[in-house]
Formats: C-alpha cells, structure tokens, sequence
C-alpha cells in the first residue's frame, strides 16, 4: 500500500483499527522478554543494582531524540508534499517524545541520587535533554492553543524544523558550557564498557519502547482523526442550523 | 449563583480552555529557571546558594506574563463595558478575576516549585518553605498587577508598559519574599519576621489591588 | 418611571460631541436616536449606560430603585457582543444572566425567544454574526431591567429576527420599561420619537 493510500483518513482508521492489537501484543511480549533478560543482567561493580536503571534511561533518551526526528518528517510532509496525515503525526507524536524525555529525565535523576548524591546536575547530556523537554513542550503548546488545527499544525511543523536545525547547535552549546565549568566529580553514566550482557538486554528494550511508542502513536493518530471530524460536524451542524428557518 | 462566583468561574473557565491554560505559566517558569545555569554556569553550590531568588524572580515574570491579557480581551469584546454595569462593585468583580488569575496562574508555580527547587540543588528540607513563601507572595504579585494591567487598559497601551508599570511596586514583595526562602534555608526563627511580613503585603494588595484597578479603570472612561 | 437628561455635554477625545442635550423618556416609552455617523450616537448612549464621563448637565432616573445607579437598572447593547469563544452558548448567556441578576432558571427561556436554543451546546466560536447578535439580545430578555440601551440593534440580523426583535421590543414596552435606540434606520417601533444628533 503506498503513502499515498494512507492520505484517506477513512482507509487509515481501518488499518489502524486492524494493525493496533496486534502492535499492542508484540509490545507486551517484547517488553515481557527485555524485562526478563533485564533482571537477569550482571551487576555494576561500582554501582550496583541501580545501573538497571539504565534499561529504562536509555531507550527513553533514544525515543525522546527519535520522536523529534518522527516529528521533522511529519513537518516535512505538512509543508512541502502536503500529506493530509502528516499533521496528525506529527500532533500525535509531539506528547509521545515529551513523555518519552521526561522518563529519560526522571530516570537520569533517580539514578543520580544514589551516585551522584543530589537529584540533579547540570551535567552536558541531562541538560540537552531538558532542552529537548522544552523545545516538546514549547511545540504542544502551539499545537494545543490553536484555535484553528490546520493553520496550528503548519506552524507547529515550521517550529519543529527550526528545532531540528537547532538541536545540534544546542547540543554543541551546551556540550562546550560544561567544559567551562569544571564539574566537582567527574560523572560517568554509562557505568563500565558496554559488553554483550547489558547491551542484549538493553537493544531488546529498546525495541519494546519502539513498538510501545508506535502503538500509542498510532492510536493518538486514530484519536487526533477522530477528534477533527467531531469539531467538523459541531460547524456543520452551526451551520444548518443557522441555514434552517427557525 | 452569585456574581462573584460566576466571574470566577467564568475567569477560570477561559483560562483553562484557551491558551494552555494553567501548564503555560508553569512552562514559563520553568524556562526562565532553566536558562539561570546556562548564565550562572551549573556550579550546584553557587545554584544553591541563588535558588530561592531565581525561583522567585522566576515566579515573578510568570505572574506577569497572563496579566498582559486579563482586562483587555474583555476590553476588546466589549464585555467590560458589561461587567462595570453589573450589581456587584467593580472592585469586587475585579477581586474575582484577581483571584481566578491567581488560581491558574499563581498556584501552579507555587505547586512546580518544588521541582524547580530540585533542580537548582535547594536544600529538601528548604524546598516547602520556598514554596510556602510563593503561596505567600503570589497573590501579592496578581493584585499589585492588576493595577498595572487596568492601567495599561486605560491608556490603550499594551506589552511592556504592564511590566514597566508592576515591577517597581513588587520589589518589597520579592525582598521579603527571598529573605524568608533563604532563612528557611539557614534554618531557626529568621524566617519569622519576613514571612510575616509578606504575609502582609499580600494581604495588603488584596484590598489596595482591586480599589487602585477599578479608579483605573473608571479614570480610563472617555 | 421618568429619565431625563437636562443639558448634557459630552467631551471625548478632547473636542464637544454634543452639549446642551435635553431629553425626558417616560416608562413605556421609546426614543431613537438618529444622525450621521460620528454625529455622538453611541456617545451618548454610553452616557447613559454610565460609561462615558458626563461633562455637563445631569442625569436623573426618577421613579426607580432608589439605592441604584442608573447603569446597574439598564441594559446596554453596544456593537460588541461580549462573547466569549471559549464557552459554549449556555454559558456565554448564563454567566451574564448571574453576573447582571438575573436567575438561572430564565436561560432556556431567554435562548428560546431568540431561537438558539438548539444551538446551546455549541462553542460560540461556531456562531455567526447573526447568531452571535442574537445571543446578546437573549441577554435582554433573561434578565430584567427597565431600561434598554440599544446601540444599532438589527445591524447583522436578518428580517425574521429584527422581527422578533421588535416583538420583545414590544413586550418591554408594553410592561412599562423605557428604550433609547440609536439606528440609522426603522427598527420596528411604532412611530417612536425621535432625537436627532448632530445639527
């Protein structure tokens, strides 16, 4: 089925409608299979048991970086080739990535506290990553206040693009802050080097994260379609009856 | 229903609905207290010992921002005309918007700052007080700032007038307010007198806000 | 129930819109208001309702709630219509109806006379110029007050609803209330007096 087909939001519903289950069985078996495997993974020597918080950290960080990335096409295919649905998917994953970056956030504080002593350091990679935080919220925000979902989505896509420039000027820029300032300890949050034990487990997370970003994805599309049609039918419906003689 | 309650509903209501509502102060905030480390640099100690004031002048800026709004777009769709001709004093109906801004725009800093707090490495023990503080503060910053949003309405001047006109006038507001964050952070009774002390001024601009508002506005009548 | 305007003045933006304007209106009585544009229509209307500064002269309602002013016994349709597009229909009139008095149980009855109320679920963003123009008129009738200070009433509303118009315009004539109209055309008054600004 080309991309095209898809551009009838009709003919999407019903493939979603079709897809969603069997996405949604896929993500619980995977997850089922990493969790297991996570548990069973070694120890850090240093930091013990709580380096598994890794399984959940990274994966969100991957998820939060790729959803902007999700959402850059999207924005592409709203401005330039006009895709009817680009919008929607853009919309729809636009909260996915800012929730995927909060854990990432949340998770890098918990791990912190047992190794670091606070909840929080300014450190390069936590602060590029609220920045990405931000830069989510700053797009919802646009999308959400919109009175007008087409003329939201177009600027919400060119917001996107200009983050897509930005990050990696931000990510530089925030990288070369912290070398200005030298931090009190040095902090390493990839613990040892990643060897076959811990990095089985935390690809197979990471696909499950995947698969449970592309199920809400596309049921927040389903959504999203649905929503439209609703607020088209509340004008419809103003207008007959504004048409009707009363 | 009464009046009063209807204009707060209806004032919190609009908020909700339009324009992100409560979470688009708290995103402001929590920007503005983002930015702080990228100017200070991210020495926690130096963050800590600047936490209080960077949240509160964090809080400060946020209050301001939804003010800009409060009376024009009523202005503009004519329904201010409306609310002075109602049975309720103008002072009290401009209480109620006072208040439903307070309510969805104060409140929800007060309730993130703990967070904030968190990530400006404030003392646990430091972070209720801090926020104790803003609970104290805010509604001072709204009140106070109703004058400045009447006044920029009565001019038909907008944008930075409103911060221009406020800011001054919140400056005891945020003195007492960070003295009393950063000895609840020293620990022992120097939180006492500054507390007490904002507490007052916010209790002090409930009443002064509303009647300097409404002069403003009556002043602003052609 | 008698308001009676004695020499009034009225000043805006630094030049005279008019001045030396006497007027009475008796209860159960309608005045049009008529001029060229500009002429101070609106101006002093908004005088009466309180929201523009009396230069000179004076105002004086006699015959009404003693305690009131004359702006919290009237009513004012001015040329915005006071919606908010965030609420729905029913709210947008129930909040009014509360703020100005009025009782709760008068909205579905006000949005009838009007003819919205199958409308009142809706967004008032969803309205149209009309609809929106009839929402405000609702407002009239769903709280009571003597006085109705119309500015320009049936600018957007089509004929059948300047009819109906005219019938509630009727009905608070009839119950002894006082119109002052300021139109630029007939609004559907039978042979009302008339005020002409601006000569």
């Amino acid at each position: 089925m080309a991309l095209i087909d898809l551009a009838n939001p009709t003919r999407f519903l019903r493939l979603v409608d079709r897809v969603l289950p069997w996405l949604a069985a896929a993500t619980l078996i995977v997850f089922a299979f990493g969790l297991f495997q996570a548990m069973h993974a070694p120890d850090d020597y240093q930091q013990g048991a709580t380096v598994k918080i890794m399984f959940l950290h990274v994966p969100a960080a991957w998820l939060g970086m790729m959803g902007w990335t999700l959402m850059s096409a999207a924005a592409l295919g709203t401005l330039v080739w006009r895709h009817p649905l680009a919008d929607v998917a853009g919309k729809a994953a636009a909260p996915l990535g800012a929730a995927f970056t909060f854990i990432c956030l949340v998770t890098g504080s918990l791990w912190g506290r047992p190794t670091w002593g606070t909840y929080w350091v300014w450190d390069a990679r936590l602060t590029s990553m609220l920045v990405l935080l931000l830069l989510y919220l700053g797009v919802i925000a646009l999308y959400w206040t919109a009175e007008d979902p087409n003329r939201g989505s177009r600027a919400a896509a060119v917001l996107t693009l200009v983050g897509a420039l930005n990050l990696p000027i931000i990510k530089f820029s925030v990288d070369w802050w912290n070398t200005l300032h030298q931090p009190a300890s040095i902090l390493r949050m990839g613990g040892s080097a990643i060897d076959n034990s811990i990095l089985i487990p935390l690809l197979t997370m990471a696909v499950a994260f995947t698969l449970l970003f592309f199920t809400l994805h596309l049921a927040a599309m389903r959504n999203e379609i649905l929503r439209r049609r609703v607020r088209t039918m509340q004008m419809m419906q103003a207008q007959a009856l504004a048409e009707a003689a009363t | 229903m009464t009046a009063f309650t209807a204009l707060l509903a209806r004032d919190m209501r609009i908020a909700i609905r339009v324009g992100g509502g409560a979470l688009m102060g708290a995103l402001f905030f929590l920007i503005v207290v983002t930015m702080m480390p990228f100017a200070v640099g991210p020495d926690l100690n130096l963050l800590a010992r600047i936490g209080p004031a960077i949240l509160w002048l964090g809080a400060l800026l946020a209050s301001l921002l939804a003010l800009d709004r409060l009376f024009a777009t009523d202005h503009e769709d004519g329904s201010l005309d409306l609310l002075m001709m109602g049975r309720m004093p103008l002072e009290l109906a401009i209480a109620g918007k006072g208040l439903a801004h307070w309510l969805t725009t104060g409140l929800p800093l007060v309730v993130i700052s703990p967070v904030l707090g968190l990530m400006l490495n404030v003392e646990l023990k430091a972070l209720g007080a801090v926020a104790l503080t803003l609970a104290a503060g805010t509604p001072a910053l709204t009140f106070i700032g109703l004058i400045g949003a009447a006044l920029s309405v009565a001019l038909r001047r907008g944008g930075l007038l409103l911060a221009v006109l406020v800011l001054p006038l919140t400056i005891p507001v945020l003195i007492f307010g960070v003295a009393a964050a950063n000895a609840a952070i020293l620990g022992g009774a120097a939180f006492g007198p500054p507390f007490t002390i904002l507490c007052a001024l916010s209790l002090a601009s409930l009443v002064i806000g509303p009647f300097a508002a409404a002069a403003a506005l009556r002043f602003g009548l052609e | 129930m008698q308001l009676s305007a004695e020499n009034l003045t009225c000043e805006r933006g630094g030049r005279t819109v008019f001045s030396g304007l006497s007027f009475t209106v008796a209860g159960g009585e309608a005045l049009t208001i008529t001029g060229r544009n500009g002429a101070g229509k609106s101006s002093l209307l908004r005088m009466l309702a309180g929201l523009v500064r009396v230069a000179d002269g004076r105002l004086v309602l006699s015959g009404g709630e003693a305690e009131a002013t004359i702006a919290e016994q009237a009513h004012y349709l001015g040329h915005q219509d006071a919606l908010k597009s965030s609420l729905s229909v029913r709210e947008n009139l129930a909040f009014w109806t509360a703020y100005l008095g009025g009782a709760a149980e008068a909205v579905p009855a006000a949005l009838e006379a009007v003819g919205l109320a199958p409308l009142a679920s809706l967004p008032a963003a969803y309205l149209s110029a009309g609809q929106r123009r009839r929402l405000s008129i609702a407002r009239l009738v769903a709280v009571r007050r003597p006085i109705w200070l119309l500015d320009e009433p049936t600018s957007a509303l089509d004929v059948q609803s300047q009819d109906r118009l005219a019938g509630l315009m009727q009905t608070h004539l009839a119950g002894g209330g006082i119109i002052v109209a300021a139109t630029h055309g007939p609004i559907g008054l039978a042979a009302p007096r008339e005020l002409r600004l601006g000569q």
